[in-house]
């Protein structure tokens, strides 16, 4: 599994990029894509609005079944990668450069894992 | 049932000497004594005679009229005999819902056919695989409709109260507003509708031929509708979809409507159907089962349960909608009724609906104190004015076994169909007149 070194990891398997102090993108882990299956489609938030760190944002689907992602940050949609809507299976085959939204303003980040730990905790959950 | 054939005495003594059991009774040793069956305080049985009797005494406080000049959602309709032969086939009658897909192929082939003819009818590009009725799809269609900033809707005075009701119960419970377009002589009035659309609604209901019969200026409304970002939905008679332009040609983004003249009798009130279409880009906004073809590991055709993850099972407090049934048998029934007409006949069911309506429409105007009430073009239903109570006019009429036109607050709303013959029209004016005099 890979986990680039430059991106911080949520426990419910989102990652995010930096890009300054108040502004970050969010995407999907290899972990999870691979956990999910297929992708068919990717709900997203509109524009503008307001994220809750922990809380849903929106879903992805595979055939069988529908999965929340939750927001590793609070703050507000800055932007949302729309390609995802019409090629959500982007999102299997390259988990990394498929970022999900943009979200700026960011007031507080939740508990985030570096690539060791999050490997690590990849590893416990696959044991368990 | 044909295929069901109970096992005899003796092959279920076997089948219990091969669990090594003696008797059925031994097989629930692990049921407590006293919580086990005991028979309950019912009366006898009674014979299939004495259940006859007793049904048909009950049917007949019903009165079947000899002909039926009454519409308003419901229509008598033509049924070609093969209709109800198809339908009544066991595999059709019993089959269940269709999870299972590789028991299933046969029920799942008959909705893929039936939700093509229903985009054939309304030239759109996804369908269902119906709902409960026409007035379930209509507010199906709005909850389709309505998205973040999009919380209002529009509804054309014209369509059924009953479908009216039913979307507002749906938009009760959400606290979303429903507005009303009102009539101008009897069609939904553009220029109000203008003055009402903004950038707050989600959508606009208009139905084709609407209540009152009149044939609506469909493509010229859903342009305003677009015009102000809102989606336009046609609930169309799959009849009048024969001979009108299709919803999809008047720019309908999602088609619905009441199935029931697709080949389902009165029945007095149900069960009917439910159809609904809609462009490519809503599909996935397409509420309860939609079947669809694939291949099997064979590389054969077959056909499956698709885009599931909408459901209400799997996506539980986040579906958007909660039905996950359809009307099967009704569906099989439309399919069979469409396949029996076709085209042709269809298109010829409408012209000669249409064809008996102006007939009728003409008659009625020649007797005093009768005209219409709206001066727009109809498809099969109309309006007039009435000269007596509506009651004293329905009366005679029942007398004479003849189901009149429905009494509504705008006047007498009449119908009529393909199965109304020149003589029995002649005899409704024959009665009408002496009424009327």
């Amino acid at each position: 599994m890979n986990f680039p070194k430059h991106l911080m990891y949520s426990k419910t398997h989102e990652w995010v990029e930096k890009i300054n102090e108040t502004t970050a993108r969010v995407g999907l882990t290899q972990y999870a894509q691979d956990e999910l299956g297929d992708l068919v489609f990717v709900n997203l938030p509109a524009v503008g609005d307001a994220v809750t760190e922990g809380h849903s944002f929106g879903d992805v689907e595979s055939v069988k079944a529908v999965s929340d992602i939750f927001s590793p940050v609070t703050g507000k949609v800055a932007a949302v990668n729309e390609e995802l809507l019409d090629a959500p299976q982007k999102i299997n085959e390259d988990p990394y450069g498929a970022w999900m939204v943009e979200v700026k303003d960011i007031t507080a980040f939740g508990e985030l894992l570096d690539d060791i730990c999050y490997a690590a905790y990849c590893e416990a959950a696959q044991d368990a | 049932m044909g295929s069901y054939i109970p096992s005899t005495g003796e092959q279920r003594r076997q089948m219990l000497q091969a669990v090594g059991v003696n008797s059925i009774e031994e097989l629930y040793t692990d049921v407590p004594a006293e919580i086990r069956f005991h028979p309950l305080d019912l009366p006898q049985g009674k014979t299939e005679l004495e259940v006859s009797a007793a049904m048909r005494g009950i049917a007949a406080k019903n009165h079947v009229f000899g002909s039926i000049f009454r519409g308003a959602g419901a229509y008598d309709h033509y049924i070609p005999a093969i209709v109800r032969r198809i339908v009544a086939k066991e595999e059709f009658v019993t089959a269940y819902t269709p999870y299972q897909a590789e028991i299933s192929q046969g029920i799942l082939q008959s909705i893929f056919e039936y939700q093509t003819m229903i985009c054939e009818l309304t030239g759109l590009q996804a369908a269902n695989a119906s709902v409960y009725d026409g007035a379930t799809a209509a507010a199906e269609a709005v909850t389709m409709c309505r998205e973040r900033g999009r919380e209002r809707v529009l509804i054309s005075a014209g369509v059924h109260p009953a479908v009216r009701s039913t979307v507002q119960t749906y938009c009760d419970g959400v606290e979303v507003p429903v507005v009303e377009v009102p009539l101008q002589d009897g069609k939904t009035d553009a220029v109000a509708l203008q003055g009402l659309l903004g950038d707050t609604d989600a959508c606009l209901i208009l139905q084709q031929p609407n209540y009152y019969g009149n044939i609506e200026d469909a493509a010229a409304l859903g342009q305003l509708v677009h015009a102000a970002g809102a989606k336009f939905i046609m609930s169309v008679n799959p009849i009048a979809a024969g001979l009108l332009c299709s919803a999809a040609e008047c720019g309908a983004d999602i088609a619905v409507g009441e199935g029931q003249p697709l080949g389902m009798p009165l029945s007095f009130g149900g069960p009917y159907l439910g159809f609904m279409a809609c462009t490519a880009v809503l599909t996935r906004r397409l509420p309860g089962r939609i079947v669809g073809e694939t291949v099997d590991s064979r590389g054969g055709r077959c056909y499956v349960l698709t885009l599931q993850a909408r459901e209400q099972h799997i996506r539980r407090e986040k579906a958007s909608s909660n039905i996950c049934s359809n009307e099967a048998l009704c569906a099989m029934t439309a399919t069979a009724y469409l396949a029996a007409v076709g085209p042709g006949g269809l298109k010829q069911a409408a012209e000669l609906s249409a064809a008996k309506a102006h007939y009728l429409a003409q008659r009625l105007c020649e007797l005093p104190g009768f005209s219409l009430r709206y001066p727009s073009p109809f498809f099969h239903e109309f309006v007039t004015t009435c000269p007596v109570p509506p009651q004293q006019l329905m009366d005679a009429l029942e007398e004479a076994d003849i189901l009149g036109g429905l009494p509504t607050g705008e006047g007498i709303l009449w119908c009529a169909t393909e199965k109304n013959t020149k003589q029995q029209i002649d005899r409704l004016i024959e009665v009408v007149g002496k009424v009327a005099r």
